[in-house]
C-alpha cells in the first residue's frame, strides 16, 4: 500500500501537523493533520492511519483512513473501503469501495474543478518546493 | 483522536449478518422506476439517500447530471452517543432532540429527491415521526420521496438489505448489518404519516415489500 518513498513525500503515523500543507509533490499522509492540505496538481494518499482534519486539494485523492472536511481532487478521487469521509466532494470520477462510509455530498465536475474554500485555517506556512511539514507533536 | 470519534458517534454499528456484503440479488422495481422518471429532469437536481454508502447508488445519481449526497440515518439513529436511559429500569431510549440536532442538518427545501429506502421500519419508535418530519422540511415542494414498507407477511425476523441502484428500475438487495424490524406500517398508518404530502402512489412487490412513491 506505501509508495515508494523515493518518489514521494511521507508523513508517517506518528506525526501531528497543525497548519496549512502545500506542496509540488504526491504527498502520502499516514499522520494527524489540521488545517488545509493543496498539493495543486500532484496526487495525495491518506494512509489508513491517517487523520486529517482540514480541506484538501490535489489532483488524484485516495483516502484510507479519515478525513473531516471537503475533498477536491483535480481529476479522481477514491474511497477505500477502510475509509471515513465527512464532507463534500468535488471531482471528475469518484470510485467508492464497499465498506467505505461517506457522509456529504458529491459533486462531479467534467473539468477542472474549482479549489475548494477553506473553512478550517491554521497557523500559516509558507509554501515551499517540497512540502512544508511542521510537526507540532510527536505521539510517544 | 477525541475529535474524530466524536465525529463519527463512537457508538458501535449493529453486529454484522453472516455474509454481510457480498452477493446482491437483482429485484425489478416498479417504485424506483416511478421515481427515476420523476427526477429526469431537469439535470442538477439534489438527491438525498439516506442509505449506507453506495457506489453503484451515487454513480448513477450523479451519471443523471444531479448532485448527489449521502447520510445513512440507520447509521447514525444506532450511534450510542444518542441513546440515554429509559423510562424503565435498564431500558434505554432514543435522545430525539439530540440527534435531530446533530444529524440530517440541511437547509429548508434543500432537496429535489430522497431515496428513504425502507429506513422507517428499522428506526426506533421515538424517532420515526421527528425523521419523516425534518425530511420533508428538507424536501422542496414537489420533490419526490421513495419510501419502502414491509408487510405483515415479510414477518418479524424480515432481514436487512441495503439497496443498490442497478439501472433505472431494477435494485440489488445486499445483507446489511443486523438491524431489527420494529414495526410493520398499515397504509392508513403510511397515510397519516405522510399526510402533508400531494401525491402517495402504492406499488406491491412480491417480496412483501410496499414501494412508495410520494410527492411533497
Amino acid at each position: 500500500m506505501e509508495p515508494n518513498r523515493s518518489d514521494v513525500a511521507h508523513i508517517g503515523k506518528s506525526v501531528i501537523i497543525k497548519g496549512e500543507l502545500s506542496g509540488s509533490e504526491d504527498l502520502y499522509l499516514d499522520g494527524e493533520v489540521e488545517g488545509n492540505i493543496d498539493l495543486h496538481n500532484h496526487n495525495l494518499v491518506i494512509g489508513p492511519n491517517g487523520r486529517v482534519r482540514a480541506n484538501v486539494f490535489a489532483k488524484d485523492v485516495v483516502i484510507h483512513g479519515t478525513v473531516d472536511g471537503s475533498v477536491t481532487g483535480v481529476n479522481k478521487v477514491e474511497l477505500k473501503k477502510s475509509a471515513l469521509l465527512n464532507g463534500d466532494i468535488m471531482t471528475q470520477r469518484i470510485v467508492i469501495e464497499d465498506g467505505a462510509f461517506f457522509k456529504g455530498s458529491i459533486d462531479i465536475r467534467k473539468g477542472e474543478p474549482a479549489k475548494a474554500q477553506p473553512a478550517v485555517v491554521g497557523t500559516p506556512v509558507a509554501s515551499a518546493n517540497t512540502v512544508a511539514a511542521v510537526a507540532v507533536d510527536r505521539e510517544k | 483522536m477525541g475529535f474524530l470519534r466524536n465525529l463519527f458517534g463512537g457508538g458501535s454499528a449493529p453486529a454484522s449478518l453472516p455474509g454481510e456484503g457480498g452477493v446482491r440479488i437483482a429485484r425489478r422495481s416498479t417504485g424506483f422506476h416511478h421515481f427515476t422518471r420523476a427526477i429526469l429532469r431537469p439535470d442538477g437536481q439534489k438527491v438525498l439517500d439516506l442509505g449506507p454508502t453506495s457506489s453503484s447508488n451515487l454513480q448513477f445519481i450523479t451519471g443523471l447530471g444531479h448532485k448527489a449526497y449521502n447520510d445513512d440515518v440507520l447509521m447514525a439513529a444506532h450511534a450510542e452517543r444518542f441513546l440515554i436511559p429509559g423510562a424503565e429500569e435498564g431500558s434505554t431510549t432514543v435522545d430525539v432532540e439530540r440527534f435531530l440536532d446533530e444529524e440530517l442538518k440541511y437547509d429548508a427545501e434543500s432537496f429535489d429527491a430522497v431515496l428513504m429506502w425502507d429506513v422507517c421500519d428499522y428506526l426506533p419508535e421515538s424517532l420515526v415521526k421527528p425523521v419523516v418530519e425534518r425530511i420533508r422540511s428538507i424536501t422542496k415542494p414537489r420533490g419526490a420521496l421513495l419510501a419502502f414498507f414491509h408487510t405483515r407477511d415479510a414477518g418479524a425476523e424480515a432481514p436487512y438489505y441495503r439497496y443498490h441502484i442497478k439501472n433505472d428500475e431494477t435494485l440489488e438487495l445486499q445483507n446489511g448489518p443486523r438491524f431489527q424490524l420494529q414495526r410493520v406500517f398499515q397504509n392508513r398508518h403510511v397515510e397519516n404519516l405522510f399526510h402533508d404530502y400531494t401525491s402517495i402512489k402504492f406499488f406491491l412487490g412480491k417480496d412483501n415489500i410496499r414501494e412508495i412513491l410520494l410527492i411533497r
